[in-house]
């Protein structure tokens, strides 16, 4: 018996994503008086391996190759070590890839799933996890009725928590059939910080005008070391990519600080953001819906608001 | 070629949502649609059959869910859908639904199976990827972009961090999300007096178990009221946020 987490890798290396799953699971594994056992697909260097150890595997399981994400394939070797680890529970992330796997390994381990969890389960006696539903408006108590069970972790809701451990480092030649994805291209973002990894994420609306004045938002975003997003009439209007909307049909986000600047606050709009830690908002409208769901708000307009802000911390960072 | 387009028949998306006793969602006075991702999938799969050079013959939808249900399904046959099936049962967790969607379309031969990635009621972002294991064929997920290339689909996917073009055969399952379609199409009046005479078959429930049990339901904690700084003061509400808050 364990529990198993699987730790994806950027380029063979592993961010706080992987830290937070891993911390997760030992929390999980705590309860149920077992041990963790990470497993990694892809080129991953020894070392890097390892590092898992510090938040609290006991074990790391590598299968090297198989860079691409074939999501058959992955989860066949998934299966595959979570039965041979006798796995009663898989962590996995709620990210992009952890929302491919995640539903194949369920019916593949015929494991309920627990979705987009921000926390432990409240008990493991029926096993019970307390999930968003109606898009942050909810939480709804979930009993998993199965022997294994899947949870899936949304980003940035767990602390990484280092235990100082080390884990030893297994490598198995599990496979699972031949790849149908084939992957033509790709490209990457660079020297930009990703929406999802953000501690702090600068957005904009309406009420910046138009999508020549996001240079105000990209200069807050610069002195705060943020990434910056915004709401989806911006992106409808094709004033910024889709891959920056936040919000229920965009990106659903979870960063320490988050500025609403020059957007409203419609209800879809919040249920992407309102697990934020802390909500800044910026609108001419005293009456804008955005200030019920927000710690500290400023009525004016973002276009001055902004530009005197960035100056503040500015000379806040100098002091 | 043949698409068929899983839908959620969701309440719309500004519902103050309300749990009676606390076991169970009260539907009373609730406005239902279609769930927002399969609605813009199905906008897509609208796109590609509209276009002459794909070889698109049908696009289906297909839905779980009781009679209350047909509303949200005429409106995608209105959209444009040529024919629906409805099965005639409860959405009672994600693995029941892809059970139920898996027996609907398993002998129909589908090649392009498109779901949105997440509803917008449950939120689990499972059931595409569960429906593909059970029908046994490929799944891409996060897909913000999709064409047909002869016998294969070309994906746009989005990772952490980027884009990847990927190319898988048919039949699949493409999870899709936001950039899948600029936006939903909304029916017009020809497409709502079509839609009466389009076929909506009533398929009967499959014996299906269920994983998961919703036992109970709560609303979040009321926010504190919002702090509010002067505009001329924007040095206090950096104050706050380090020092109160700690978030700088």
């Amino acid at each position: 018996m364990s529990v198993l987490v699987y730790t994806e890798n950027w380029d063979g290396v592993f961010k706080k994503l992987s830290f937070e799953l891993v911390s997760y699971a030992a929390k999980v594994a705590e309860m149920m008086e077992t041990s963790v056992t990470a497993v990694s697909i892809g080129d991953v260097a020894d070392d890097e391996l390892a590092k898992l150890g510090n938040y609290g595997a006991a074990k790391v399981v590598k299968v090297d190759g198989n860079t691409t994400l074939d999501n058959q394939v992955y989860t066949g070797i998934i299966a595959q070590l979570a039965e041979a680890e006798g796995a009663k529970v898989v962590v996995i992330s709620h990210n992009n890839t952890g929302k491919a796997l995640a539903p194949r390994l369920s019916v593949k381990l015929k494991a309920a799933v627990g979705a987009g969890l921000i926390a432990l389960p409240s008990s493991t006696e029926p096993f019970t996890v307390s999930k968003k539903v109606f898009s942050g408006k909810a939480f709804a108590n979930v009993v998993l009725k199965t022997d294994v069970k899947i949870l899936t972790l949304a980003q940035n809701s767990f602390e990484v928590i280092e235990v100082g451990g080390t884990a030893t480092v297994e490598a198995s030649t599990a496979t699972a059939g031949e790849a149908k994805t084939t992957v033509k291209d790709v490209q990457k973002q660079t020297g930009k910080i990703l929406l999802n990894d953000a501690e702090i994420v600068v957005s904009g609306g309406r009420g910046l005008k138009s999508g020549d004045n996001w240079g105000i938002i990209e200069e807050l975003a610069e002195v705060l070391g943020a990434a910056t997003a915004c709401s989806r009439p911006v992106s409808d209007e094709g004033w910024r990519p889709h891959e920056e909307h936040t919000g229920q049909t965009g990106k659903i986000i979870a960063p320490n600080l988050y500025f609403a600047a020059g957007i409203s606050g419609a209800i879809q709009h919040m249920a992407g953001i309102s697990s934020s830690k802390c909500i800044v908002a910026i609108n001419n409208d005293a009456d804008a819906p955005v200030f019920e769901s927000s710690d500290y708000g400023i009525v004016g307009d973002a276009l001055k608001v902004l530009p005197a802000l960035t100056e503040a911390i500015k000379e806040a960072k100098n002091k | 070629m043949k698409i068929v387009v899983c839908l959620g028949n969701v309440p719309d998306t500004t519902t103050k949502v309300k749990f009676g006793d606390g076991t169970a969602f009260d539907k009373t006075g609730v406005q239902w649609i279609i769930n927002p991702w399969d609605e813009l999938a199905l906008t897509r799969a609208m796109e590609l059959k509209e276009d002459a050079g794909n070889p698109v013959s049908s696009v289906t939808v297909v839905t779980v869910g009781g009679k209350d249900a047909e509303p949200t399904m005429r409106k995608a046959l209105a959209i444009g859908a040529d024919d629906a099936i409805r099965v005639d049962t409860d959405a009672r967790d994600a693995y029941a639904v892809a059970g139920q969607l898996a027996e609907a379309i398993k002998d129909k031969g589908f090649d392009i199976i498109l779901t949105g990635i997440e509803s917008s009621d449950y939120n689990g972002s499972m059931v595409g990827g569960m429906l593909a294991e059970m029908l046994d064929v490929p799944s891409v997920s996060a897909v913000s972009g999709l064409t047909i290339s002869g016998s294969d689909v070309e994906i746009t996917r989005d990772i952490d961090g980027g884009k990847e073009q990927v190319s898988v055969a048919t039949p699949l399952v493409a999870t899709v999300q936001k950039g899948i379609a600029k936006e939903a199409r909304i029916a017009a009046m020809r497409g709502i007096m079509m839609a009466r005479k389009k076929p909506l078959a009533v398929v009967p429930a499959a014996e299906v178990e269920t994983l998961t049990d919703f036992v109970s339901f709560e609303l979040p904690a009321p926010k504190p009221p919002c702090k509010m700084v002067d505009a001329d003061n924007v040095a206090e509400l950096v104050d706050l946020l380090q020092n109160e808050a700690k978030v700088l």
